[in-house]
């Protein structure tokens, strides 16, 4: 890809700006549930004063505390802004594209998430361990089946470069699929479970023996708690993201050559977002919390329609 | 004078060493190590030349070996290949050994077998007709038995041992088998000849499942992956990581060559059955990995996960040349053959940081280790490079051979067969599922040695390990590090191997995009660990220079929070069953018919409660112990034949031959 002046300019702005929105949207949800239970609320900046408040605080380790420990926050944070680097938000034109395909942005989240998991059990506590365990418990459904995610739109589009596949999807005119149905129930069930949302984890509690982020990450504290939420609330973005290009991807630019014109698609970008949350926000407070051990009966029925739609595609390609 | 010939003067010093070191084993300790990694050195030197001079091939015949056929030496890339994975990993177990071996009780049991084990499987590589090859074979396998056995006393290694020989004569004879059908009625044993041999499909299919048999018993297929587990804690740690990454290295080797170089064109059946073995053998193997708690056996079960993973490509890469597409089966084998260089490289630096493990706090039983991070640094270092390697994490090398591996699994619902339609999905399940448990298993592993708090006296004791295993565990690492960050490199090294096997190459990686990995020329996918790496290094350094310039960098040391509630006792910790009960619950149940048990006592009894969790081995109790009783009871009955007369005897004889002839009689 040439690098023009745009192509940089959008790049960038995916790299630097985009993801500030991520504690906005935080906080939109919050507002949103706190809403819907009747309750004012906090603003919904009000992530971004939390998150200073952190960075400026004083990080209180435990005696024991290893190197791991220390870096752990800053390898999480940089893997997951990597990715997010090469998720087209509002262009599908990004300089980046080849550097990583969807199946590496799947892996770079196994990186952030192995490096967490360490960091849970680095003191050597009881609610790390409960944590880093259940964590990888939920990671070996969700991770199969958000593979079957990647298979089911490759196949459509016959490339695994996201950006590709949203510029396909984008042209394509819109199908009905089952393929795509199935595909899509995998991959809200993965969004849910990988950013640890309502019915599978609770990002409110503490204190409960249910919880499976909080728990690896209850030792942090100041800056290096800031890290780790920043990336979380990326991580949620960074979903949603993929959701929307692959399954709303209109809107998106292509074409680089108006600034103009990227700046309505940013603006439609920020417009799904606020919806995505909107939804989140209702869904979440419209369902319980299930036991740890019924997470994998839901993300097991996730994988099992993520094959299903992949067994259809390889089914039907030799019928064309 | 050509390299094949240098190649062999090294062998011949090699085998002259052991013999050596078995009469003057006790002057020369010091020196055989290091002889070892010299000669190593200079035959990855060969092999290595061999290997980037493209097509080079030479051979030799010596008059030796079988009448009439002699001794066929070969080098060409394929075994090329294989010689600089198996020496340069040999390489490197020699020079930890220099360390490593000093804390050796009884070295003169080991020395005078291991420059005999080097050699017997650079001949492997070399032999060109079936008489060296089952020879160097054999040989390769009693020297490693005598290698496991080096530790006698203990029971569980004798019985290893025998373990070991059984499946290795087993296996010997399934390859003698196939030998036997390639070389046809004319008794042609030399490559060459079965080469030009067209066998009928109902044969070829035969040699096919013999030769699964052959080479999948020394590689750990499932379910003749029983030995590994047994033989590979067993021997000492530098021969551990010999046995786990370079000999499997060596049956996947026996395996490519008949199958891909031997036999002829494949058919798409054969590559069902190979996706299918290699799809369970991958996700069997992780999971008895992720319920070990000895940490040698875990990394032998993770070897048999590798061996899986490698024969899913070797599979897909047979289903592509059946159906005549060979820049995809080029995809796939180059895959796997990267895979194959990758597995002998994080298995080797996880069996060294074992071994240093072991050295400094003599426990393989991870149970009772924990918070080595802050008493071994730097061997928690390479070992967690290991860890995140072999769990298939970018950017390190793992991935890269599993990414090569999906792409060619989405390509292939342009296959014709049926058949496979619906495996290669689901083999595509499979090794994603692999994949993300072995993520699990290693941050089990690596949480429970190193992080946390020392749960026994020895682990809050142990020291650092000695320079030399520590030189040779930093350069597995930095090669790990680099072939995840410039697969490019390696991958076209592999193209001229690779044409000679499935006749088609991937496209030439380097100078294009940016040492992108490209899967074939038309595709518009691509993998640039390079760019990955820097990226997180750059965002890892903008965040540090961010916070600890705008915001905060103080620092107040403070007890452990625990949400309030710390226990002092670091029993309490996770340990690392509890860490995998989630997953034996969900995964076990029927695969291993977990349980657990509960015994609770009644209110106002004394005595603790207990808790236990039941595993069982399936394949144990359902193959092999039949089978062994199978051959008990069989055995009790002939025994009878042993104490009669002389005149039955002759009668017996007399009555053999009758019916042979009777035989012969009907045949005709």
């Amino acid at each position: 890809m040439e690098i023009t002046f745009n192509n940089a300019l959008i790049q960038t702005t995916q790299m630097f700006v985009v993801p500030l929105l991520a504690p906005l949207l935080c906080g939109i949800i919050r507002k949103i549930k706190a809403r819907l239970l009747r309750r004012r609320g906090a603003s919904v900046l009000q992530p971004y004063r939390d998150l200073w408040k952190l960075l400026c605080k004083d990080v209180v380790p435990a005696p024991n505390a290893s190197w791991i420990y220390r870096s752990a926050p800053y390898i999480i944070f940089s893997t997951t802004w990597v990715v997010f680097c090469l998720v087209p938000t509002f262009s599908t034109h990004l300089l980046l594209n080849g550097a990583a395909d969807f199946i590496a942005l799947v892996g770079l989240l196994a990186s952030a998430r192995f490096a967490l998991a360490l960091a849970g059990m680095d003191i050597g506590t009881s609610f790390g361990g409960i944590g880093s365990s259940r964590e990888v418990m939920i990671s070996t459904f969700a991770e199969p089946a958000t593979l079957m995610v990647v298979f089911t739109v490759a196949m459509i589009a016959h490339t695994t470069q996201l950006s590709l596949i949203a510029d396909f999807f984008i042209h394509e005119p819109l199908i009905l699929r089952i393929s795509t149905a199935l595909t899509l129930t995998t991959l809200i069930t993965v969004l849910i479970a990988e950013n640890g949302r309502v019915p599978v984890d609770n990002p409110a509690t503490h204190l409960e023996l249910t919880m499976v982020h909080e728990a690896m990450i209850l030792e942090y504290s100041g800056r290096h708690l800031a890290l780790i939420e920043l990336a979380a609330m990326l991580k949620l973005m960074l979903y949603m993201s993929i959701f929307a290009c692959l399954f709303l991807p209109f809107g998106m630019i292509s074409d680089t050559s108006h600034l103009s014109s990227a700046c309505v698609a940013l603006l439609i970008y920020c417009l799904k977002m606020a919806v995505g949350g909107l939804m989140l926000g209702v869904a979440e407070t419209s369902v319980a919390k299930m036991r740890v051990f019924r997470v994998s009966e839901f993300l097991g029925i996730g994988l099992m329609l993520g094959l299903l739609a992949v067994l259809l595609l390889f089914a039907s390609e030799g019928i064309k | 004078m050509t390299i094949l010939f240098w190649v062999l003067c090294v062998l011949g010093a090699l085998f002259a060493a052991s013999t050596i070191t078995a009469i003057f084993g006790r002057f020369v300790i010091r020196i055989v190590y290091p002889f070892c990694f010299f000669s190593c050195v200079i035959l990855l030197g060969f092999n290595l030349f061999a290997l980037l001079s493209e097509t080079y091939t030479q051979s030799l015949v010596l008059p030796l070996g079988l009448f009439q056929t002699g001794c066929h030496l070969r080098l060409d890339g394929l075994s090329s290949f294989f010689g600089v994975v198996v020496n340069f990993g040999a390489a490197l177990s020699s020079l930890y050994a220099v360390g490593y071996a000093r804390h050796e009780k009884s070295p003169l049991r080991i020395i005078p077998f291991y420059p005999a084990f080097l050699a017997s499987m650079n001949l492997v590589l070399l032999a060109d007709d079936a008489f060296t090859y089952l020879v160097a074979w054999e040989l390769m396998s009693l020297v490693s038995w005598a290698l496991v056995v080096s530790h006698h006393t203990a029971t569980a290694n004798r019985q290893a041992g025998y373990v070991y020989l059984l499946m290795a004569s087993f296996g010997v004879m399934a390859l003698l088998f196939a030998f036997g059908i390639l070389a046809g009625p004319a008794g042609q044993y030399a490559f060459d000849a079965m080469r030009a041999n067209h066998l009928s499909g109902f044969m070829a299919g035969l040699v096919l499942l013999v030769t699964l048999v052959g080479a999948g018993s020394k590689a750990g297929l499932f379910p003749l992956h029983v030995w590994l587990p047994l033989a590979h804690p067993a021997a000492p740690s530098h021969v551990s990581s010999l046995m786990s990454g370079v000999m499997t290295k060596i049956a996947v080797y026996g395996f490519v060559r008949i199958i891909f170089d031997l036999l002829g064109s494949p058919t798409s059946w054969w590559s069902m059955l190979v996706l299918a073995l290699g799809g369970i053998t991958a996700v069997m193997g992780i999971l008895y990995a992720m319920f070990q708690s000895d940490l040698k056996r875990l990394l032998a079960y993770s070897t048999v996960e590798n061996i899986g993973i490698i024969f899913i490509g070797l599979g897909l890469s047979l289903a592509f040349k059946a159906n005549n597409m060979p820049l995809i089966a080029a995809l796939a084998m180059t895959g796997a053959l990267l895979h194959v260089l990758n597995h002998s490289l994080f298995k080797s630096l996880l069996f060294f940081g074992a071994g240093s493990i072991l050295n400094a706090t003599g426990k393989r039983d991870i149970e009772s280790l924990g918070g080595l991070i802050h008493r071994m640094p730097r061997t928690a270092l390479f070992f967690l490079i290991g860890s995140m390697s072999i769990a298939a994490l970018p950017p390190l090398n793992g991935f890269v051979s599993e990414w090569m591996t999906f792409q060619a699994i989405l390509l292939s619902p342009q296959l014709p067969s049926w058949g496979l339609k619906f495996i290669v999905p689901l083999v595509g399940v499979l090794l994603a599922l692999t994949a993300a448990l072995a993520s699990a298993c290693f941050i089990k592993a690596y949480g429970i040695i190193f992080l946390g708090r020392p749960r026994c006296e020895v682990a809050t004791e142990a020291k650092e390990t000695d320079g030399w295993s520590l030189l040779s565990m930093a350069l597995i690492s930095i090669l790990c590090v680099v072939v995840g960050v410039l697969p490019t490199l390696f991958i076209d090294a592999l193209a001229p191997v690779v044409q000679s096997m499935v006749g088609g190459h991937m496209p030439s990686q380097t100078g294009i995009n940016w040492l992108s990995v490209l899967p074939t020329t038309d595709s518009q996918t691509s993998y640039n660990g390079l760019v990955i790496f820097v990226l997180m290094t750059i965002f890892a350094l903008v965040s540090v220079w961010f916070i600890h310039g705008f915001a905060s960098r103080r620092v107040r040391k403070a007890p452990i929070w625990d949400c309030g509630f710390p226990d002092s006792s670091p029993i309490t910790q996770y340990s690392a069953s509890s860490f995998s009960q989630p997953i034996r619950k969900i995964f076990g149940a029927i695969l291993f018919r977990a349980q657990e048990i509960v015994d609770m006592p009644e209110p106002g009894e004394t005595r603790p409660a207990i808790f236990k969790a039941l595993l069982v081995d399936v394949i144990w109790k359902y193959l092999y112990e039949p089978l062994a009783q199978g051959v008990d009871f069989i055995s009790s009955r002939l025994i009878l034949l042993q104490f009669l007369t002389i005149r039955r005897y002759l009668m017996m004889t007399f009555f053999a031959l009758i019916s042979l002839l009777i035989v012969v009689a009907l045949w005709k």
